[in-house]
């Protein structure tokens, strides 16, 4: 096996510092947003008390998704001992933890007393998920932060692969957290259904793919490496695995849903008359996230460029955040069904269909944070050696040997 | 001689008697008055769950088109309203409902349902929301970090976050902008021996659709209405086992 040899990004270009200093305004236009509604208030934002989450949750909950999901490649590396993928796990673990804490940041900025983090942090109620995800994130961070460093330093080398399955193990347990808060929830019609945890994991390995792909075709082009198509394309076929997987489970979810006469109204309204949501889910969610980047992905006449791979892989996270919208502001816009098969009104809008129109300060949030993660991102491919020097297709190992390669590269061609 | 002296004359007699049944009468005025209120306790002695709390509702007596317990309650708490209804903060609100298939049309008052498994307590992080061991759920001001899972949590819709600087609260009912808050049932009323507000108010009117009281007192109004009449609770498919009941429904 060929030993990959990293390498730091060099940032001296006016590109690097160009990205730097923009994603740094962001990032403080975010702060600056987070701190006006805590001043104001919620009231000014979209939210309110039929729709308590909004637009920051659904970048957060799409971040910390995506999060578990960057990991993938390093776990296919070191859990399902793809040899081809072990020099892209170090970025892998990087994006991990750079995703979630800019979820996190949004999250915790977005609470109606974020001065009283230090209060999240000293009173747990263990019967809540929200309780256990607190130390699923930290223990994330903690448990890809050792994977990293067994990665990095060579004496370490030989733990890499048992961290590599902690790690495996680890976001699987955090993604089924991230689900069940979903999941647990008896009181909507939308939620309380076990399939959310797995559903979550699925969509975790299609967004963090996506993330990784995007990331890594960007560093690749903008410092003029050699990133070779084998890699490419396999990772290309992977994503296009866990895109219709995704499809899959969602499928399964609104078909159990139709099956029940309980769940009508909910599907009804989701699926067809529930205003923008429906549109959101047909158009972005199913269409452009899912049918166009399978398209785009395997057709013959799309699957061997790159600028169409990397359109599916950008499609895939904007059909994401589409899907995460539907789901948290979707199901929270549908009545709660206290008495069924009445009308039901009241001047507390009981019966309504919750109104919700994303504010600026969500959105600004919410873009701040998702440029936190990058921020954090191209600092850290400046400060330490994450990228390997080429991922050309000689420099490249794969399980079968330089003839798989081969094989690999023929079947892009063809 | 000697024995008349010993003999009371009849009016002292009559004044000693009179003195004796006051006497009595005060001695036992206050532990009478103990009973009626509710079996109140000492502000340092510990809520037990020896009492459960809970409401019943008469739904054939609740008027359509009456709001006296949601005014009760947003005078009590100092609860306003705002420019913007979708923000406003209710502990009890009227509901109208018309059955879909038969057309009749009755009217309720909805309010936190002070389960016995209540799902914003569950799923609460920092354990601000809270059950008191006879029944009442609270939020801790002090530890509620304003993230409203619980809203998300509670099948009822009973709980209210505040999207706005108050300058309006009352000493007994603290409040404070980003903190998610609900009914207490009335906690402060209840603990000093009295009804909750909404419960008087429907009183007042003439109406007398709430009941309140201890269930597990079998010899209490409500202990014996819970008993005697059937009523449901409202998502009993849930089994929450809920402090309000429904009667009529």
């Amino acid at each position: 096996m060929k030993t990959a040899h990293y390498r730091t990004i060099e940032g001296r270009s006016a590109g690097y510092y160009g990205l730097l200093g923009l994603l740094t305004v962001i990032v403080l236009a975010g702060l600056a947003a987070a701190h006006y509604m805590e001043v104001e208030g919620h009231h000014v934002t979209g939210m309110n008390n039929q729709i308590v989450w909004g637009t920051p949750h659904v970048f957060a909950v799409f971040l910390i998704v995506a999060a578990s999901g960057a990991l993938n490649v390093a776990s296919v590396a070191s859990v399902f001992g793809r040899a081809m993928y072990k020099p892209l796990a170090r970025l892998s673990g990087l994006l991990a933890m750079t995703l979630l804490v800019g979820g996190l940041a949004i999250l915790v900025l977005d609470l109606g007393r974020p001065d009283r983090l230090i209060v999240a942090m000293t009173y747990y109620n263990f019967k809540s998920i929200f309780a256990w995800n607190i130390f699923l994130y930290i223990g994330f961070l903690a448990v890809v932060v050792m994977y990293l460093w067994m990665m990095f330093e060579r004496r370490m080398n030989q733990y890499s692969t048992t961290m590599g399955y902690v790690a495996f193990i680890w976001r699987l347990v955090l993604t089924t957290g991230t689900g069940s808060i979903f999941g647990f929830l008896v009181a909507r019609q939308a939620y309380d259904a076990a399939i959310m945890a797995p559903m979550f994991i699925v969509m975790s390995f299609s967004f963090g793919t996506a993330v990784f792909l995007l990331v890594l075709m960007a560093a690749y082009r903008w410092t003029a490496c050699t990133l070779g198509d084998a890699i490419v394309h396999r990772l290309k076929n992977l994503q296009g695995i866990f895109v219709a997987g995704t499809l899959y489970f969602v499928l399964a979810y609104h078909l159990t849903n139709l099956y029940a006469a309980e769940h009508h109204g909910i599907e009804r309204f989701l699926l067809i008359d529930g205003g923008v949501y429906p549109t959101i889910f047909w158009t972005i969610q199913i269409v452009l996230g899912g049918l166009v980047p399978l398209a785009l992905f395997y057709l013959p006449m799309f699957r061997r460029s790159r600028i169409w791979i990397g359109v599916g892989a950008a499609l895939v996270i904007i059909g994401g955040l589409g899907q995460v919208y539907v789901i948290i502001i979707g199901g929270q816009a549908y009545p709660l069904m206290m008495f069924p098969g009445t009308e039901v009104s009241s001047n507390f809008f009981d019966g309504a269909v919750g109104t919700y129109t994303p504010s600026l300060p969500e959105i600004v949030l919410g873009v701040g944070g998702s440029a936190f993660a990058v921020l954090l991102t191209i600092l850290a491919l400046r400060v330490l050696p994450f990228l390997p020097r080429s991922l050309s297709d000689a420099d490249l190992t794969t399980d079968g040997g330089p003839s798989a390669v081969a094989d690999e590269i023929r079947s892009a061609q063809t | 001689m000697a024995d008349n002296s010993n003999r009371l004359q009849p009016g002292r007699r009559q004044f000693l008697s009179k003195a004796a049944a006051t006497a009595t009468l005060l001695a036992l005025a206050p532990g009478v008055r103990l009973v009626d209120l509710a079996r109140a306790r000492a502000e340092d002695e510990p809520v037990t769950a020896a009492v459960r709390w809970g409401m019943l509702i008469d739904t054939t007596k609740c008027a359509q088109g009456c709001d006296a317990c949601v005014r009760a309650c947003d005078t009590e708490f100092g609860l306003t309203t705002s420019d913007r209804p979708e923000i406003d903060a209710h502990y009890i609100r009227k509901l109208d409902i018309r059955d879909e298939h038969t057309g009749k049309t009755y009217s309720l008052p909805m309010l936190c349902q002070h389960c016995e498994h209540p799902p914003c307590v569950d799923v609460c992080p920092t354990g601000a929301s809270f059950r008191r061991a006879d029944g009442m759920v609270l939020v801790d001001k002090h530890t509620c970090i304003g993230c409203r899972y619980c809203m998300m949590a509670c099948p009822y819709k009973a709980r209210s976050f505040i999207h706005e600087e108050l300058t309006t609260q009352l000493s007994h009912a603290p409040r404070g902008k980003g903190t998610v808050e609900s009914c207490t049932f009335c906690a402060h009323r209840v603990d000093r021996g009295q009804m909750p507000a909404c419960v008087e108010s429907c009183a007042a009117e003439g109406h007398h659709a709430m009941v309140f009281g201890d269930v597990n007192d079998a010899s209490s109004e409500i202990g014996k209405r819970v008993r005697q009449v059937p009523s449901r609770q409202v998502r009993a498919d849930l089994n929450l086992n809920t402090a309000v009941r429904y009667e009529g429904l």
